[in-house]
């Protein structure tokens, strides 16, 4: 009898020790989860802030540029000549070069991209596909001064050789090598939209007699169209910010023409020259910098918020 | 000729899986064949063979012979015997356009006729049991149907093109009891002019709708007879063990 009262008096006294075991155990975890949550979002915040930080510089950089020159002749003249006397502060020229790199980029990633975009995924076997695309995917690791070496040390030969005329430094070149950069964008993430397209719609059409040519035109291309404009706007938006290949091979000209064969200047080109000469700093020839950057900022940031939309808008809903 | 199909010695594999063995079967004109049997038996691979949808899978291959109306299919283009084959699968897969769009999709394929789609698009639908309630609105999204309109629209689709033969995959597999009758008295209607090819989980379905029926296990076919006797008097052991509902 007296060793069974001991025994019950024992139990509920272990139970309430490794009750507290239990909790200390708990709390400890909790505590745990907690850091680390705060950690993560430190790191988080840290993108964020330096995000934040550089777009404020920008707009107080740009702000103090505009007490010294007009809103107006920055946005609508057409001399861009800060560095000489008579200085003119007119981006047009600017804006017009990085137009036209863009411009002629698109005219050769899109349809090259698309249609290669529509062969991995509709016509390459397995095999073929896991081959090219890691390939394609390549091209865009490539660092893009590599780019700019091949576009003066061999497009700009060629083109010389049709064009005897064209510029040592030329917007042509510029377009072809930033188009070829922006490629593998275009058709990898096309292709990721047309892959993504299911499968039972490709059945439906085979079914009724279609080619493989129809299916990719008519059914899979229209059902993956929003991921494919996205990709092309992302493309874009990446050849308006590209800086080293067109600083090597556009030329450092900047110049309302829109012929190809000329040398040029891009906005992030005259960045990189200021950045890179003998600009005093705090001077309002290196201020321009940043209104220029400005312009920059806000011309891609409207193609990724486009971008965005177009994907959401046009998402076709399957099944 | 009665024999819309006729398959002779038809061996499937998908890479090294044999997945058909030695099926001979015969498909009568205007009758509706029904392929019964547990997952997995090889019915769906076998329609899929029909119209050569199997082709597009890589790693498939076939051995044996297929005539369609006494032609062996080997010497068809996939794309003209497809014409010829209309296939509804198991999950209604109408295309993200509207419902005109989608029956329009076919005929246009085939170069017909800009004047005369919109007569095909109202026959076709008129076929599948649509029309009435679309009608008023061909330029919605297809998208927006309920589940058992939206296998209409896909057989309707398939009529289209004007296929001598449907292949109907599962057809209500996906759909309420009430859609899934529609579709079973379509099926009916459809015999008059076509000849039907049904893989069906749904016993009831078969004995319903069915001329003939052919019980597939394990790749072979075990069965094939007058679907009242098959499903009345099975000659074989396994077949009333599935119809009995003793496996699968």
């Amino acid at each position: 009898m007296d060793r069974l009262r001991i025994q019950r008096g024992h139990i509920p006294y272990l139970s309430e020790f490794f009750h507290s075991i239990k909790l200390d155990r708990l709390r400890m975890q909790r505590i745990r989860e907690l850091a680390i949550e705060k950690a993560l979002f430190l790191c988080a915040l840290v993108s964020v802030l330096t995000t934040i930080g550089i777009v404020l510089v920008l707009i107080f950089e740009t702000l103090s540029f505009f007490e010294e020159v007009p809103i107006l002749e920055f946005l609508t003249g057409t001399t861009w000549a800060p560095t000489y006397r008579p200085q003119h502060f007119g981006v047009l020229p600017l804006i017009n070069g990085t137009i036209m790199i863009a411009a002629g980029a698109a005219v050769i990633a899109i349809p090259l991209g698309i249609a290669s975009s529509v062969y991995l995924s509709e016509y390459a076997s397995a095999k073929v596909r896991q081959t090219v695309k890691p390939v394609l995917e390549i091209l865009a690791g490539i660092p893009t001064v590599v780019y700019g070496y091949f576009a003066i040390s061999f497009i700009t030969p060629l083109i010389r050789e049709f064009i005897p005329d064209a510029n040592i430094f030329n917007a042509a070149s510029a377009s072809i090598v930033v188009g070829i950069m922006i490629l593998p964008m275009v058709s990898s993430l096309s292709e990721d939209a047309m892959r993504s397209v299911p499968r039972s719609l490709r059945e439906g059409a085979y079914a009724l007699g279609s080619t493989r040519f129809d299916v990719s035109t008519k059914i899979v291309v229209p059902a993956a169209l929003s991921g494919i404009l996205a990709s092309f706007v992302l493309a874009i938006s990446r050849a308006v910010g590209e800086t080293m290949a067109v600083t090597l091979a556009a030329g450092a000209t900047p110049k309302m023409t829109l012929n190809f064969f000329e040398s040029i200047q891009t906005m992030t080109a005259y960045i990189v020259q200021v950045s890179l000469g003998d600009t005093p700093h705090g001077s309002i020839e290196y201020q321009t910098i940043f209104a220029v950057g400005m312009v920059l900022f806000i011309m891609t940031l409207l193609m990724n918020i486009v971008s965005m939309w177009i994907k959401e808008r046009y998402r076709e809903v399957y099944s | 000729m009665t024999e819309a199909i006729h398959t002779t010695n038809l061996n499937a594999w998908y890479g090294k899986t044999h997945a058909l063995k030695n099926i001979d079967m015969t498909v009568e004109n205007n009758k509706i064949t029904a392929i019964i049997g547990p997952s997995g038996c090889g019915k769906s691979t076998f329609i899929r063979c029909l119209n050569r949808m199997n082709d597009l899978i890589d790693g498939f291959s076939t051995e044996g012979e297929i005539l369609i109306r006494g032609k062996d299919i080997k010497d068809t283009d996939p794309v003209a015997l497809r014409k010829k084959i209309g296939m509804v699968f198991q999950k209604p897969n109408p295309f993200p356009k509207s419902i005109y769009e989608n029956i329009a999709y076919g005929p246009r394929i085939h170069g017909i006729n800009k004047r005369e789609l919109d007569s095909i698009v109202e026959s076709s639908l008129k076929k599948a049991a649509l029309w009435n309630e679309v009608k008023d609105r061909l330029n919605d999204n297809a998208m927006e149907l309920s589940g058992g309109q939206q296998q209409r629209l896909c057989i309707a689709r398939a009529l289209a093109v004007g296929p001598e033969i449907i292949l109907f995959d599962e057809p209500c597999s996906a759909l309420d009891p009430i859609s899934a009758s529609k579709i079973e008295d379509l099926m009916i209607d459809l015999k008059e002019k076509y000849t039907i090819v049904i893989v069906t989980h749904n016993m009831q379905q078969a004995a319903r709708v069915s001329d003939s029926t052919a019980f597939f296990l394990m790749g072979e076919m075990i069965e094939f007879g007058d679907t009242k006797q098959i499903f009345k008097k099975p000659r074989e052991k396994s077949t009333e063990d599935y119809i009995t509902g003793r496996f699968g």
